[in-house]
Parts: C-alpha cells; structure tokens; sequence
C-alpha cells in the first residue's frame, strides 16, 4: 500500500483554520484592540479554509489512489502503559468526511459575508466558524479516541458559543444552555464507553483497540450477564444520540436554531450533527459484534426517522422545519448504521450535508429577503422576487424527498433497501418507519416549499411583523417591504451547494455503497449482518436503481407527499385547518412536540433541582455548615463559656491552683509512684 | 545545741512557708506584701537548704543558697521596677483590683 500523504501536508489541513481564526478572533475583536477590519477577517478565515479544502481534495485524490496514512504526530503523554497522542488516520471515511466539511465550511464561510453583513459581531462569527471547522477536522482525521473526543467537545463547545450567537437574546441563550446541558448527558454516556475500552483494551488508538475486538467480543460485563461489547456499544452510542440529536436527546436540535442562519447550516445540519454517524461508522469493527446494540441502534433511528418528521409537518418557523428534517434524516443514517450499512450511513451523510446546507442557507436567503421574518404563515410567492434562492430550494426539496437520479434518491433508497435486507429483529420496525418516513418528508419538504415561493404574497399581513426582536443584523433596505433577491456571496455558495446534491449521488454510489472505497475503514460481518451484500447483489448500477424506483414504494409514496402538500397548501387551503380540527389531540401532542420538552423541564430537570436543593438544604447547609462546621465552634464555644470562669484574673487564685497543682504532684510522686 | 535536730529547723522551713503561702493567698490589698510573701518563700526553702548541707555535710547545699539569694534578688529588682510602673498606670497597687489577666 502506498503512503503518498506526508504528516506536515495534513497537519496543516486543520491548522490552516486554526491560524484564521486566532487571526480573526484575537485581532479582529476587542479582544486583541480590533487591530483589522472586517475585510480582513473574512479574508484570514476564507484564506484558512480554502487551504484546507484544496489540502482536502488533494488528500482524497490521493486515498482514491490507494494512499493511507496512520500515524501518531505528537505524543502528549504516557501513564502506565496508557498512551496519550496526536495522531491522524486518513483512509476513505476519513478523506470523505474532511471533503465534506471543508466544503461545506468554505460555502457558509462565503454566505456569511454576506447574510451577517450588518452584525456588531461579524469578525467574532467568522473566527468561531472557523474554530469549529479546525474542531470538526480534528474529529474526523483522529487515529485515537482522546482526539476524537477533544473535537467531540470542541465541536460542541463552539456549537454552544453560536447558539448563543446573540447573547442579547434570552431564548438564545436558553437554547445554548440547553443544547449544552443535553450533550453532557450524551458525552457522559461517551465516556463511559471510552472508558471500558480504555480499561479492557488498555489503548486508545483505533488499530490497537480493532485488533483486540475479538477479545473483547468474548467477554462478559462483570456482575451481568450481558456482553462487554454491547455495553460498550451503546455506551458510545449513547453519546452519539447526544451529538447527532437523536430520540430522546433530540431537544436541543429545534433549539439550536436560535443561532445565526449559517451556522445551522453549518454546525447543526451539515457537519457536527453527523459526528455522531461518523463516530458509530469508525467503530464499525467494534458495532458488528454485538447484534444488542445494532438492534438499540435502529430502533432509535427509526423512532427519530419517523416521529421527528411529523413534527415538521406543524412547525411554523422556516428553520425548525428544516430542522426537524434534519433530525428525521439523521434518524434515517442511524437507521443505516444499525442495519450494518454503515457505508451506506456515512454515503447519506454525505449526501445530506449537500443537500441540508443548501435547504437551510436557502432559508436564510428567505430570511434575509423578507426582512427577518421566519414565519412561513406570512410568506408566500417568493418565487418571483428571488430566483436563484426559488430554484435552488427546489432542488434541494427535491433531493431531501428522494427524486431518482438527485443525489438523496441514492442514499436515502439505499438505506430503505439496506434495512429492508436486514436480519435484525428491529428492522421489520424500522422498515416500516423508514418508509413512512418518505411521505411524511415529502410533506412537510413540500408544504415549506409551497408556503414560501408559491400561492399568495402574505409577507405584509403579518400581524407582528415589528414586535420581532430584531437582533441588529439587518438593516439592508427596509424601504417598500417587498422581498429582494440576495447579494452574490449568499446566492454562489447555494449554486455551488446545489450542483453536488444533484450530481454526488449518481457518481458516488457504486464506489462508497458497493465498490471498495471504505474497505479498511469500515467492516461489516457479512456473514452475520447480510444487508448490505445483498444489497450489492441487487445493485445494477446508478441508472439502472434510478429506473427501478419507478416500481417501488418509496418513490410513490414521496409523490403521494408532494402532491398532498400541494393540494392541501396550494389548491384548498381549507384542508389542513379541517384536519387539524378533526385531528385535534393529535395535534395537541405535535404542538407540543410529544411533551418532550415539557418532560425534560417539569420531572428531569426539576428533579435535578430537587435533588439538588435538598442536597444544598440537607446536605450542605444542614450536615456541613450546620453538623460539622458549626456544631464544633459551637460545642468549643459552651464548653469554653464554662470553663473561662476559672479565669478570674487574680493572681492569689493562680498561685492557689499552682500550689494545690503543685501538692498532688508531690503526693503523687512522694507516696504513690514508687 | 544539742537539743537542735534536723527535725527543728525543717519546721521553722515549713513554718516559714506556710506563713508565706498563707500571705500570698489572703492578701487582697497590697502587692509589696506580695512580694515580701514570695522573699519568704524563697527564705524558707533557703532554710532547707542549708539545714540539709549542715547535717548531711555536703556543702554543694550552701552553694546552692547563694544562688537562690542572688535571683531573689534580681527578682525583687524587677518586681518592685513592675510594681513602680503599675502604680504609675492604675494608680494602685491593690491585688484586688489587679484581675485583667484572664481570657
């Protein structure tokens, strides 16, 4: 195997970044004396990421080529046998993803020229986006899982800093709190994971640990009868559903929409969500010894493929149905990954970074255009004020919903066909769930779609149109209220993201879902978890899927969407108000998105703080402060009240207690110590 | 003389001692009782002393008694120097009225 890939080349692909952002972050903000503008921010951190984007497709071409590279660069430090490194693993899952996220990092970097134009805080912007993209690079290029989990926490920890983008915001920074909060949940269930394997494998690095999973396989959690791998298994998963947002750490997805437009494109659409994906893919040799956990895996990835969607169908906000999307196909790459696709995963991931970066830039492009209103009640023929955005949004509608030949018909009838394959006793559920999940996507992809650029101009009946809290950002042309199209830095990157969610998928199937590209980075048991092999065997090329769709379900049920959304939306308004009416406790549940929330605040979170007030009550204030800390000054202090009357102050009572003292000592040693 | 045992003169020792203890401890009004008390204390061990040198025939006892007279000494120097600046300060030199030595 060649090894073309030199340490320095690759070093810099996530230093490149790193040095815009300090650049932009320290010089560009109070911080270090607002030194440089605003033009020279942007153009540190573009210059940033595009070295890193052309180190990116130079590095790809070289895996393509047969190039691998693992290596450890710099070793931190040693404790008992226990390594502590730096190190990068590039093979295809490694290449894809640092592709992904540099292109899409680069496209939001150029749309946020444009769309936070107005904003106090545009050099702070663009140093965290470029903080993160050095964070998520760091992630995908790691050999170990310390690194991994240094960009895991990285990734979020920026994620937290641009939700709470506008601090000014209460909502925003109640949305960062809790995306924060929710995390830690899913990073203590990481850590645990990390942590058996550091205590039964004795490495972090990802060969040492695939090399030992056998013996791992064999063993039992000590004091159950369960496996030790499937506890390992779902204890990382467990951080996974965390950062992927998955069912029933979901929570903080909607929310994290408060953030600015590019992030969500960015951060909780296109890249940081899908760590989570990417993390379960690369521990693939670990997932396909424990059917358990493969089995947990899916079935989560289908409640949240399935119930997540419907959610969007009753959302009113342009970015938390978008965002609801996005969670419903994170469910389906879950979904994947637990049928044992996980190419097929990580080929959806891919895909979906397309075709979801564009979706929501889309959204901000109708955002911008309608002067910060995100309410799609009060949106409506868009179309003709804003081409490009219009035309755009329609092929990113129509690659989310699975058009045949658009790149989300090939990952997303992959992943149907994949679970359809599966042996697991989960995938009979998921199936179902994955296939309903076409129509109800579909749905609510169109009713956006149709409430947004078609039907009538509603954009001036908006009641509160000016009771929205404007967070300074805006400002570009109020003058008639009418919708304008966006500058050319927010139009080119939605060009340049619509033209690979429409072409990927046809080009990449057979190398990533059924070719070799992934070979040493992911394995699958073909014998015990045959899905996607009998995939493969089905598969007569990228056309030839295209044509069959035509007699499959999943086609005819998006169809199915897409027209109802159009009749109930376009045609007969009426409808949906109907159907809500006669649905009425359906929709209760939906509105208040399955209670989650409602549970989260009222019985987790108050319990937590019970717990917590009775532990600062009883615990603190009562047993420390009151038991320990106070009892013994105020035990020293009554016996001290007693004892100081002795204390006369004259001095004939001294020299009396001197002499008697004086006395028993000499009767003791005179009469009784001999 | 030779009615005059080792047994009389630790009595006149004890005597002295008691008389000097019972001085210090029932005296309330006068600090230079106090210290004359604290002399005789000093004496009436001095008187020890030299009763045991003269019937043991060691005269390291005798040696000793100096020693004893040359710190009573310096001790009633310093007293009296004390007692001086207490009159100077309180205006007094009641044992009474001396209790500000406690916590």
């Amino acid at each position: 195997m060649s090894n073309t890939l030199s340490a320095s080349t690759l070093l810099a692909v996530p230093l490149a970044p790193l040095v815009g952002s300090l650049v932009a972050g320290i010089l560009g903000t109070a911080f270090g004396g607002n030194v440089i503008g605003r033009r020279a921010s942007h153009g540190a951190t573009i210059l940033g990421v595009l070295v890193a984007f052309i180190l990116s497709v130079m590095t790809l071409a070289d895996v393509i080529d047969g190039a691998r590279f693992n290596q450890t660069i710099y070793e931190w430090m040693v404790i008992g046998g226990l390594k502590m490194e730096i190190g990068f693993l590039v093979d295809g899952l490694t290449a894809m993803m640092m592709v992904v996220v540099t292109f899409v990092s680069l496209m939001v970097h150029l749309y946020t020229i444009g769309y936070m134009a107005d904003d106090d805080g545009y050099n702070r912007f663009f140093a965290y986006i470029s903080l993160f993209t050095f964070s998520m690079l760091m992630l995908v290029m790691s050999n170990n899982l310390l690194q991994l989990f240094f960009g895991w926490e990285a990734v979020g920890l920026v994620s937290y800093l641009l939700i709470g983008f506008w601090f000014n915001k209460p909502s925003a920074i109640f949305a960062n709190m809790k995306a924060f909060l929710v995390n830690r949940v899913g990073d203590f269930g990481f850590i645990l994971g990390i942590g058996l394997i550091v205590a039964y494998a004795g490495t972090m690095n990802y060969s040492e640990i695939f090399a030992k999973a056998g013996e791992l396989g064999a063993l039992g959690f000590p004091g159950t009868d369960w496996m030790l791998i499937t506890v390992i298994c779902i204890c990382l998963f467990i951080g996974a559903m965390g950062k992927s947002a998955q069912f029933p750490l979901h929570v903080w997805l909607p929310d994290s929409m408060e953030g600015p437009t590019p992030i969500s494109a960015l951060i909780h659409a296109a890249t940081m969500v899908t760590a989570g994906i990417f993390m379960v893919a690369r521990m693939s040799p670990l997932y396909e010894l424990s059917d358990t956990a493969l089995n947990f895996v899916m079935v989560i990835g289908a409640i949240t493929a399935l119930f997540m969607g419907f959610l969007g169908i009753i959302q009113n906000d342009i970015k938390r149905v978008v965002a609801y999307s996005t969670l419903s196909q994170l469910g389906y790459m879950t979904v994947a990954l637990g049928a044992s696709a996980y190419s097929v995963a990580v080929f959806h991931l891919m895909t979906h970074a397309f075709f979801k970066a564009l979706l929501f830039l889309a959204a901000g492009s109708v955002i911008m255009g309608l002067h910060h209103n995100q309410d799609i009640r009060w949106m409506g023929g868009v179309r003709k004020y804003m081409p490009i955005t219009w035309l755009t949004s329609l092929i990113g509608t129509l690659a989310l919903i699975g058009t045949p030949l658009l790149s989300g018909f090939y990952s997303k009838d992959s992943i149907i066909e994949a679970v359809h394959f599966s042996n697991l006793p989960a995938a009979g559920f998921a199936h179902f769930a994955v296939l309903a999940g076409v129509f109800v996507t579909s749905f609510y992809s169109f009713r956006l779609y149709f409430l947004v650029f078609h039907g009538q101009e509603r954009y001036d009946q908006n009641p509160d149109a000016h009771h929205d809290d404007h967070h300074g950002d805006h400002g570009h042309g109020h003058g008639d209220g009418k919708p304008h199209e966006s500058p050319w830095v927010v139009t080119l990157p939605l060009v340049l993201l619509a033209i690979p969610s429409v072409v990927i998928g046809y080009f990449t199937i057979e190398p990533m879902v059924i070719g070799d590209f992934f070979r040493d980075a992911i394995t699958v048991n073909a014998d015990a978890h045959p899905a996607l092999k009998t995939f493969a065997e089905e598969f007569h090329g990228a056309w030839a899927m295209a044509t069959h769709a035509f007699s499959t379900a999943p086609l005819y049920l998006a169809l199915a969407g897409a027209v109802s959304a159009w009749y109930c939306y376009l045609v007969n308004p009426a409808v949906p108000a109907a159907i809500a009416r006669a649905l009425r406790p359906i929709v209760v549940i939906l509105e208040n998105k399955y209670y989650m929330d409602w549970f989260n605040e009222n019985v987790l979170a108050r319990a937590a703080r019970g717990l917590g007030v009775g532990l600062w009550k009883g615990g603190d204030r009562g047993v420390i402060e009151g038991g320990v800390v106070n009892a013994s000054w105020k035990i020293v202090g009554a016996i001290a009240a007693v004892v100081r009357r002795a204390q006369t102050g004259y001095l004939y009572h001294y020299a009396l207690v001197m002499l008697v003292g004086v006395m028993l000592f000499m009767t003791y040693f005179v009469w009784l110590a001999k | 003389m030779s009615g005059l045992t080792l047994g009389h003169f630790l009595s006149v020792g004890a005597i002295l001692f008691a008389i000097s203890v019972v001085g210090i401890f029932l005296n309330r009004k006068n600090l230079i009782v106090l210290l004359m008390a604290i002399e005789l204390m000093l004496l009436a061990v001095n008187m020890n002393f030299v009763a045991f040198s003269h019937y043991l025939g060691d005269l390291h006892g005798q040696v000793f008694v100096f020693f004893i007279l040359t710190v009573a000494a310096a001790e009633s120097a310093i007293g009296l120097a004390i007692l001086v600046l207490l009159f100077r300060n309180k205006s007094s030199i009641s044992v009474e009225e001396l209790n500000t030595l406690k916590g």
